[in-house]
């Protein structure tokens, strides 16, 4: 009785190992084999990554890359709110603001309509600053590129 | 009484006199009760602290109770958070108590409904900003500095902007809120006169109300 008990259990045991050898390595291969179009891994991640975007210090105003290029945001706008009651970011770019603030002053180009009429004041359909000017973050593209700045601003 | 010793002072004879007449025991008793209603009544006032027992009684459970969870005093870092009674209730015993009278208006308020919805409530929201405005200049932004002591400051840690604008605007004699306003809640309207977007509410005068020079006062 004792012998075909104990031969029993030794074959599933030796079947428990062997499914988790030659099963988990296959499990393991189907995630990794899991790739994105442009060829990157895609796992969710154990643990919540820290915010890729976060660290980008306050730095002196940034050069432009071309002409007309509007100036990117050398500085974090965390919590900087743009809502139609109060426009975070006019509180120091705006000219009555920007002295006291150190700020870098609105263009002259944001003071007109459409139509080229000149205003005494920031144009309304300039209010949405961060459609055009955006801060910057530390990542690293997507796509390799050649981009040079232009040639009168190297 | 005796006129050949020199007497104790007439209130510490007095205050022996009721000694004796009340007995040890009596006064023993009352220092310990004295002792249990103070605690009692701190304990009181703490439990009246709590976030859950001010959103009970102020209306802010739809509006700034949910614009504060958006905020670096809710949520951040190192986890350390202000709660409504570290910003708008003072530490100090004498404030605190005149405080808690005066907010005992918005629990009339509660009752009469008269903030009761989002769009009462952000049509008050320019008066109600203003009040917590003043307060707070008033005291020299008393409730930032329990926290946020400006002696404390390591410039050399803080962002290019922040260095600049603390030491200059402290050296000024400015305080916390005249430049840190909205910080917790959402601001009410605010005339920056962008085309006709925003030319009503609080008036630049209002948002950074101009700063009276310690040096002019004193040539005064």
């Amino acid at each position: 009785m004792k012998n075909p008990s104990r031969l029993f259990s030794a074959t599933l045991f030796a079947v428990f190992v062997a499914s988790s050898l030659f099963v988990a390595p296959a499990i393991g291969a189907a995630e990794s084999g899991l790739k994105s179009l442009r060829g990157a891994e895609i796992q969710a991640p154990d643990t919540e990554s820290a915010d890729p975007f976060k660290g980008t210090k306050d730095s002196a105003p940034i050069e432009r890359n071309y002409l007309q290029q509007p100036p990117i945001i050398p500085h974090k706008i965390d919590g900087y709110n743009i809502t139609i009651k109060y426009n975070k970011c006019m509180d120091c770019h705006a000219w009555s603001r920007y002295k006291e603030s150190g700020a870098t002053k609105v263009s002259l180009t944001h003071f007109k309509t459409r139509d080229g009429q000149e205003l005494s004041n920031i144009s309304p359909r300039r209010y949405f600053c961060v459609q055009c000017h955006v801060p910057q973050a530390d990542a690293k593209p997507l796509v390799g590129n050649r981009f040079k700045a232009a040639e009168g601003l190297r | 009484m005796d006129k050949h010793q020199q007497p104790p002072s007439g209130l510490l004879r007095r205050l022996l006199a009721w000694v004796k007449k009340t007995g040890p025991w009596l006064i023993v008793g009352l220092f310990l009760g004295g002792v249990l209603f103070w605690g009692a009544f701190n304990t009181a006032m703490e439990y009246t602290n709590r976030e859950a027992f001010c959103i009970g009684c102020h209306e802010m459970q739809e509006n700034v109770y949910v614009e504060y969870q958006n905020t670096v005093h809710y949520s951040n870092r190192s986890g350390v958070r202000a709660t409504c009674p570290d910003c708008h209730v003072p530490k100090e015993w004498g404030p605190k108590m005149i405080r808690k009278l005066q907010a005992s208006n918005e629990v009339l308020h509660k009752i009469l409904g008269s903030i009761d919805t989002p769009e009462k409530f952000n049509a008050k929201r320019l008066e109600l900003a203003k009040h917590e405005w003043e307060r707070m200049k008033k005291t020299d932004s008393r409730e930032c500095r329990n926290c946020h002591n400006f002696e404390s400051f390591d410039y050399g840690v803080q962002g290019r902007r922040s260095a600049n604008m603390h030491q200059t605007g402290l050296n000024e004699g400015k305080t916390c809120i005249d430049c840190h306003k909205g910080i917790a809640h959402r601001l009410p309207e605010v005339n920056q006169s962008i085309g006709e977007i925003n030319t009503e509410g609080a008036t630049p005068r209002e948002f950074h109300p101009p700063v009276e020079k310690k040096d002019a006062e004193a040539v005064k």
